[in-house]
């Protein structure tokens, strides 16, 4: 039952062009926008592998945390999860798959923003592969985490993409997914200090460019993964399956 | 045997009480209507047998389960037709049928579930190109899907053109001759009347009358005698209609006058139910 709501996941997720548009190819219109404008080296990387790593995490973010609060909104406010619970298939078996589809788009995307890298920039493969696989899995993990947590708070489906971009892309410049942030006032910095895309970014970086093994930063993996044990928990409190903006 | 056992069934918004002690059996195999205003308590009532809602009173059983504790077991045999709600709009009508029939141990045969809800030429239309009627027809297939013994209509028909709305109830007919258990509710009497073997009528939260539809209009016993004199239209109510008429048809006759327009009429479920809503009217 997994598989086959899995399948469907996917196929959904491909044929809705506004979410395969904005949660697949935008990072990797950005990536190519900034790629160009970019050159040299910032803090002696080639800026288009620091830049792939930014994009990188800035996608985990876009993808688990928007894609997700997205897809699960428009699906609750439409009547859907609600239908969904007066049949057999266990609330649980659904969330896996919806996750795991969530994943494999981020892991699609990880190899589309390397293939674009490499092919169009020159920029470098990952020093080590498995620290890799495992940090999109961590990505993926922390901010799906937080993609529950928020479709769980917010109310309708009207105003759902709007308040998930007002979240990520001042998260993601504030973090340093666009560029280096070491110009950025202290107050700035303070907040960048605690957001998830900020660790996750430093953990992306290391493993991609320097090939060190995950666990090898338990500070940074402890921040990202307790903010996706957050999310969760606002989730496992706050998730409701029937429409919310309409009372009936 | 029941299908539906409901109790001294109790439940409360907040300081709002939805329904104060509804009660009621529906037989296996039987068409039954919950019929009422908007508020009454009809949506109420269906959600706590679907198992959406808890009660806080009162004994529930759907097939034998207590939809409370939403057993697996029970969401196999139940299909629903929810109010609102819409499928996923990039799927196509035979793809929708498909996933939801993956969900079932004993799913029934997608194409024939399609034909019986008369969507055989939209099979591979995407669900977002489908007219209003035909997605109805579609939530329809899709709680059929799962070869349900016991259906749930929460307002079928809402909102249906005419035509939309005869060929629906031709559906549930068609479904109650393969000896399904169909709980609807509606706030239309002729669906009610035409539809169900047995009606409740609800308000505020209670029951006020259960029977037939024949029963319901039965138990009224005043008719309606019409007629026009001199133009203007004479309306008499009365429990006894064969003296009345009698004494009317007399004087008509001495006076060499004809009764215009004639009619005798019984109350229609229309009338009855209006009388019984409008009670809730008057403010208590």
């Amino acid at each position: 039952m997994f598989l086959h709501q899995l399948g469907y996941e996917q196929r959904v997720f491909w044929r809705t062009r506004e979410a395969a548009v904005f949660v697949f190819i935008f990072p990797l219109l950005l990536y190519a926008l900034l790629g160009t404008v970019y050159s040299g080296e910032v803090d002696g990387r080639p800026s288009q592998d620091v830049l792939l790593a930014g994009i990188l995490g800035y996608a985990a973010a876009n993808t688990g945390l928007g894609g997700l609060a997205i897809t699960l909104v428009v699906r609750r406010e439409a009547g859907l999860l609600k239908r969904l619970r007066a049949t057999p298939l266990p609330p649980g078996t659904y969330l896996a798959s919806v996750l795991a589809s969530t994943f494999l788009v981020f892991a699609l995307q990880s190899v589309a923003l390397l293939t674009l890298g490499r092919l169009g920039f020159g920029a470098s493969m990952p020093a080590s592969w498995p620290g890799f696989a495992g940090a999109i899995v961590l990505g993926v993990a922390c901010f799906a985490g937080l993609g529950v947590g928020a479709a769980s708070l917010i109310r309708s489906a009207e105003g759902v993409s709007a308040v998930v971009n007002v979240i990520i892309l001042p998260m993601a410049f504030l973090s340093g997914a666009f560029g280096p942030t070491r110009e950025f006032p202290s107050f700035l910095q303070a907040i960048a200090d605690v957001l998830p895309l900020t660790y996750y970014l430093e953990v992306v970086s290391r493993v991609y460019l320097d090939g060190s093994s995950l666990h090898a930063f338990p500070g940074a993996l402890a921040i990202v993964v307790a903010w996706g044990v957050v999310g969760a928990i606002v989730a496992w409190r706050r998730f409701g399956w029937a429409p919310r903006a309409r009372a009936g | 045997m029941s299908a539906i056992v409901v109790r001294d069934l109790r439940k409360s918004y907040g300081p709002v009480t939805a329904l104060r002690g509804v009660s009621f059996e529906v037989e296996v195999g039987e068409v039954f209507g919950l019929l009422g205003p908007n508020g009454a308590g009809k949506t109420t009532t269906v959600e706590i047998l679907e198992g959406y809602r808890r009660r806080d009173g009162g004994d529930v059983w759907v097939l034998g389960h207590d939809p409370g504790a939403a057993p697996r077991a029970l969401r196999e045999r139940i299909g629903v037709v929810l109010q609102h709600s819409e499928l996923t709009p990039t799927l196509t009508v035979r793809e929708t049928h498909r996933l939801f029939a993956g969900y079932y141990e004993r799913p029934r045969d997608v194409d024939e579930v399609i034909a019986l809800v008369g969507l055989t030429e939209k099979g591979d239309a995407r669900v977002k190109t489908l007219s209003g009627g035909e997605r109805r027809r579609l939530d329809l297939g899709v709680a059929l899907v799962g070869d349900p013994d016991l259906l749930f209509l929460d307002e079928p028909t809402t909102g249906f053109d005419p035509g939309a709305r005869r060929s629906a109830w031709e559906l549930v007919r068609a479904l109650r001759s393969l000896g399904k258990t169909i709980l609807l509710t509606t706030h239309y009497l002729d669906e009610a009347q035409q539809l169900a073997d047995r009606v409740a009528v609800i308000r505020g939260g209670e029951i006020v009358k259960l029977g037939t539809p024949a029963d319901l209009i039965g138990a009224s016993r005043e008719t309606e005698i019409r007629f026009r004199r001199d133009g203007e239209l004479v309306v008499v109510r009365t429990e006894e209609p064969t003296a009345v008429l009698h004494r009317l048809t007399e004087e008509a006759l001495a006076a060499g006058r004809e009764l215009e327009h004639l009619e005798v009429v019984r109350p229609t479920l229309e009338d009855v139910y209006l009388e019984l809503v409008e009670e809730e009217a008057t403010p208590g």
